[in-house]
């Protein structure tokens, strides 16, 4: 729309002021903590990861989600079976869009398959455990899998369901390796404390049970990569061309003996740390492998983490490898990107998703000179804000503390120091850091606005204060914000397009920004006639009803552009 | 394409694999949106509005309004009186709808919340305002299916507000099911060629199938308004089409304003819609019109132009009961033969009624009722089918079978004719016979050999 008025600055706190302003007192008070200007100097403290109140129409969903959905659900040859009545595996399945593409072409993929107990009232009164048992039998009798994982959903802890216990005995009988999920939806505020579930249950149940590493010179594991549309195919080309190997990508397009040895590694990546930071600082305190927080999404930021993987396998070879590929890479990127950032700079963006894409997309709108006013994730928590520094001052309230804190210990075999205290330092005095994520607020600009678990009263009022260019934001949003006459890219699914990860996966976005930003279909919306006066017509006979036209008759003729003006 | 599914079919007690269901809320979700100025409120964890939410977008490409009780494990243990009052507050002060309709979830029944004493207790403490409602059904999600919760909001409507005022109003109700918006619209414009008044509960028609307008109605104009939902108690007569979605509404209007109910089937097909025309003519005491006369005359000319492709073929089906009964009856009207029909709710009317309408044309043929698609999957592969109608879940069986798939019910997530046309009446069931054409032809166009590829057919 290239016919937008030059963009007045709004102020953040006013903007706040309006969005608090409908709330009952208690619901003003919560959001009040939610809804922040920002200072990328000293964050504000964001109320986030705390209950979205009753009553308020939020983005979140429920524990189950996060661990079915997200983390457990692209492990494809993992066979897993929802404890619980039929809604919760029937919209689990097939609904992200964490791509697979077995190694196995003729082998399983479970994700094409939704299994549930399907409980009815029977096991709601007299236990789900006797059907959970034959569930896992049959499953076993049918697919043979490698490994079973039970998950389950809100009924299960009411009724008091040992899924534990279920599992434990299942293992034993069948021989192969069953874990159960202690998921139900109502636990934690969010998602997130699925996630974190998933974390203990796959560290607990599957990573170390092979001690041997895939043979490669540097050799990691990308964490908290989901292979939205493709973007763990994308970084893995990417790396590959670079000669690094990745043993596993938790969780997308992943297979159990991959994630079986991913303690095998010399480093691990974190891409969404908020999904995922808990397995990497297990992996650091078990095995001894050091994480390192990675972003793929944009250009700059790409780059970035290939140099910052280069740097830490200390090796010319693959830093000048490493330059290379950015080189080349940036060659084909470099006239798309001037292409459309000549079209869309300057242009406002908001963003309100997930744990780590409302600040990792900010990085492909800054590639294109675009200005994000607002951020704000759907179920992230202070540290996802404001950076790991303020995790020490983290309150853990009565909701986080239903969640289960693994202790762990250097493996007494297995624990290896990837790197020497020498070298360690000497990586941290040339700048290098470790096991720690800045946040998303000291990359945004000052006075933007940060909205936390925003609610679709904030949303409207954003549109109508804001009036952003494009959205991005997930389905449920999706076509509020359309309606009022405003693009949305959906970040949870891409829409169904993609890979956005990458070199390749930033030409796929500008291009998509592109698309979306110069399409004319938002000027078709008001018809012809609400914006043209009258036209008098003769009428061979009289109008029925007699009425009578205005104007003088003349000839007509449709403009060739019409509608579109 | 689901490669690990055996041709060897084991019994199953324990184990669902690809639902042909979801769980009651959904529906009643579904239903409360069409009350008109209704915010739908699930009471329980926000994961389960958020699922429903994002699945109803998913089929209808509009916005899905509802909130949530936001339940966490303190209300699970408690219960959810703090919550839904909470809830009722903040919704009528930030969303200010005419009506909030409250439906369970499997948490708040596992706890057993009652929700009237809540409701009662909020309306004394002044949170709900005054003409506003708030009503509620409760969907316990290990009971039935999507159905019936569509089924369970559609009574609570009548439960909550039908009332005998006035004596009787020249009026027909029309209690339409758990179909498309497009297909209300259809049903809507049948009633107004016959030139009867008609109520419509639930009407989804210009709440979920908006137009682009640059202008965001939390409210849009469409769905039943409190007044009408009212004056059903004064109606001539309900016709209640499906056994399962609308039959438990109508007989509660029955019983609670005494107005008699014509218990219909889904007007899907060329009998079904007749019964429809029929009983409208009946009921509401008015000539059939030529134009509606017509349109059932040119749905049996291109039934009779293209009947040699259909006569004979083996097709499966899957879906919702009422749908799925209704298709059957226009599958043999249209000399096909459905060998494998299921559905995943349960009822054992689904079974006899199916078997009864096929019995004559396709004894042989596999009916089952809470059933799943890896099932079916399973009998196809054993014995190999022309066709195969379904949801867009469907598609994975027909890409791994290489069988032709005609989108059909709920949820079709994948393309867009559900939106855009019908598949009640009889202009529904010229759509459907072209849907089935297209993807039988297309088939053939693409792989037969070059010889036998044909201009003409």
């Amino acid at each position: 729309m290239s016919d937008t008025p030059e963009k007045v600055p709004i102020d953040a706190a006013q903007a706040r002021e309006e969005m608090l302003k409908i709330y009952p007192p208690k619901t003003r008070k919560k959001r009040a903590k939610q809804i922040l200007a920002n200072d990328p100097k000293m964050p504000p403290e964001v109320g986030a990861n705390t209950r979205t109140l009753p009553g308020i129409m939020t983005q979140r969903g429920c524990t189950y989600a996060g661990c079915r959905g997200v983390v457990m659900g692209p492990i494809y040859d993992l066979l897993q079976i929802t404890h619980g009545p039929i809604g919760c595996g029937f919209y689990a399945w097939l609904t992200r869009r964490n791509l697979a593409r077995p190694k196995d072409p003729t082998g399983p993929n479970y994700m094409q398959y939704s299994m549930s107990t399907d409980m009815q009232e029977d096991q709601i009164i007299f236990g789900g455990e006797k059907k959970l048992r034959q569930a896992i039998i049959e499953a076993h009798e049918i697919f043979k899998p490698k490994a079973i994982a039970i998950l389950a959903t809100c009924p299960v802890g009411l009724i008091g369901d040992d899924i534990h216990a279920v599992a434990r005995e299942m293992k034993e009988k069948l021989g192969v390796n069953v874990m159960a999920f202690s998921c139900e939806g109502y636990k934690g505020v969010s998602q997130s404390a699925g996630h974190h579930i998933a974390n203990n249950g796959v560290f607990k149940n599957i990573i170390g049970l092979n001690d041997t590493p895939d043979e490669a010179e540097f050799n990691m594991n990308i964490l908290g990569e989901y292979n939205i549309g493709g973007d763990a195919w994308e970084i893995d080309t990417l790396l590959r061309k670079c000669g690094i190997h990745i043993t596993a990508t938790l969780s997308g397009d992943v297979n159990y003996d991959q994630v079986a040895k991913a303690h095998t590694v010399q480093l691990n990546a974190v891409m969404c740390h908020r999904s995922i930071n808990y397995i990497a600082e297990m992996m650091e305190k078990k095995y001894g492998i050091p994480w390192i927080k990675a972003n793929f999404i944009g250009v700059e930021s790409t780059a970035k983490t290939l140099r910052k993987i280069a740097k830490y396998f200390e090796s010319r070879k693959l830093t000048d490898r490493v330059e290379e590929v950015i080189a080349q890479e940036m060659a084909a990127v470099r006239p798309v990107r001037e292409e459309v950032t000549a079209r869309v700079k300057g242009k406002t963006a908001a963003l309100f998703v997930g744990g780590s894409r409302a600040h990792h997309y900010q990085d492909l709108f800054r590639d294109m000179g675009m200005e994000v006013v607002s951020a704000g994730y759907e179920f992230a928590h202070r540290d996802d804000y404001e950076g790991r520094k303020v995790l020490p001052s983290v309150k853990v309230d009565a909701d986080s503390r239903n969640i289960e804190e693994l202790k762990v210990e250097a493996d007494p075999i297995r624990f290896k120091a990837r790197k020497t205290p020498e070298q360690m330092e000497a990586l941290k005095a040339g700048g290098f850091s470790f096991s720690d994520y800045e946040g998303m607020m000291v990359e945004m600009k000052k006075g933007t606005l940060v909205i936390d678990d925003i609610s679709h009263h904030e949303l409207e009022k954003l549109i109508e204060i804001y009036k952003p260019d494009l959205i991005c934001s997930g389905i449920k949003d999706k076509f509020v914000i359309e309606k009022m006459g405003i693009p949305c890219k959906q970040l949870h699914s891409y829409d169904y397009g993609g890979p956005y990860a990458a070199f390749g996966g930033a030409i796929n976005f500008y291009k998509e920004i592109d698309r979306m930003l110069s399409t004319k279909i938002w000027k078709y919306v008001v018809p012809p006639w609400e914006k043209e006066p009258e036209l008098a017509v003769t009428l061979v006979h009289p109008a029925k009803n007699g009425a009578k036209r205005k104007g003088e008759s003349k000839t007509w003729r449709a403009s060739a552009a019409v509608g579109v003006e | 394409m689901l490669n690990a599914t055996p041709l060897e079919i084991k019994p199953r007690e324990a184990l669902r694999i690809n639902p042909a269901k979801t769980c009651q809320p959904i529906g009643a979700m579904y239903a409360a949106l069409g009350i008109h100025g209704c915010m739908p409120h699930s009471h329980g964890s926000q994961g389960c509005c958020s699922y429903h939410r994002s699945h109803l977008t998913r089929h209808y490409k509009e916005p899905v309004i509802a909130t949530s009780s936001s339940f966490t494990e303190g209300a699970s243990v408690f219960g959810g009186l703090a919550n839904l009052t909470q809830a009722l507050n903040n919704i009528f002060t930030i969303y200010n709808p005419d009506v909030v309709a409250v439906h369970t979830t499997c948490l708040s029944e596992v706890i057993g919340d009652d929700i009237p004493m809540m409701i009662k207790k909020s309306a004394e403490e002044g949170i709900i305002p005054a003409g506003k409602y708030v009503i509620h059904a409760n969907t316990p999600s290990f009971v039935g299916s999507h159905i019936t919760g569509f089924a369970s909001m559609c009574t609570a409507m009548v439960r909550y507000f039908s009332e005998r005022r006035m004596g009787m109003r020249n009026q027909i109700n029309l209690v339409p099911g758990y179909v498309d918006p497009v297909d209300m619209r259809e049903l809507k414009r049948i009633t107004k060629e016959m030139k009867i008044d008609s109520i419509m509960f639930p009407d989804t028609s210009d709440v979920l199938d908006l137009p682009q307008t640059g202008v965001y109605h939390m409210y849009p104009k469409g769905g039943t308004t409190v007044d009408d939902l009212k004056s059903t108690g004064d109606s001539m007569a309900t016709l209640a089409l499906g056994h399962f979605a609308s039959h438990p509404a109508a007989t509660e209007l029955d019983e609670k304003c005494g107005v008699p109910c014509a218990f219909l089937e889904l007007p899907i097909g060329l009998s079904q819609t007749d019964r429809l025309i029929h009983a409208l003519r009946n009921y509401a005491g008015v000539d059939v019109p030529d134009s509606i006369t017509q349109e059932r005359g040119r749905l049996i000319d291109v039934m009779s132009d293209m009947h040699q492709y259909f006569h004979g073929k083996r097709v499966a089906v899957a879906g919702d009961p009422d749908h799925v009964i209704s298709l059957c009856q226009f599958l043999v009207e249209l000399d096909m033969k459905p060998v494998y029909v299921i559905t995943g709710s349960p009822g054992n009317h689904f079974e006899n009624r199916v078997h009864e309408i096929l019995k004559d044309q396709v004894p042989d043929a596999m009916i089952k009722q809470n059933a799943d698609l890896f099932e079916l999957h399973q009998w196809i592969k054993n014995s190999p089918v022309d066709l195969i109608i379904g949801n867009s879940y469907c598609k994975y069986i027909a890409r791994a079978e290489n069988i032709p798939a005609v989108r059909f019910g709920f949820p079709i997530l994948d393309r867009m004719t559900h939106r855009l046309f019908p598949t009640v009446g009889y202009s529904g069931a010229m759509h459907l016979l072209n849907k089935i054409v297209e993807v039988t032809f297309d088939k053939r166009d693409r792989e037969c050999p070059e010889e036998l590829f044909e201009l003409v057919q």
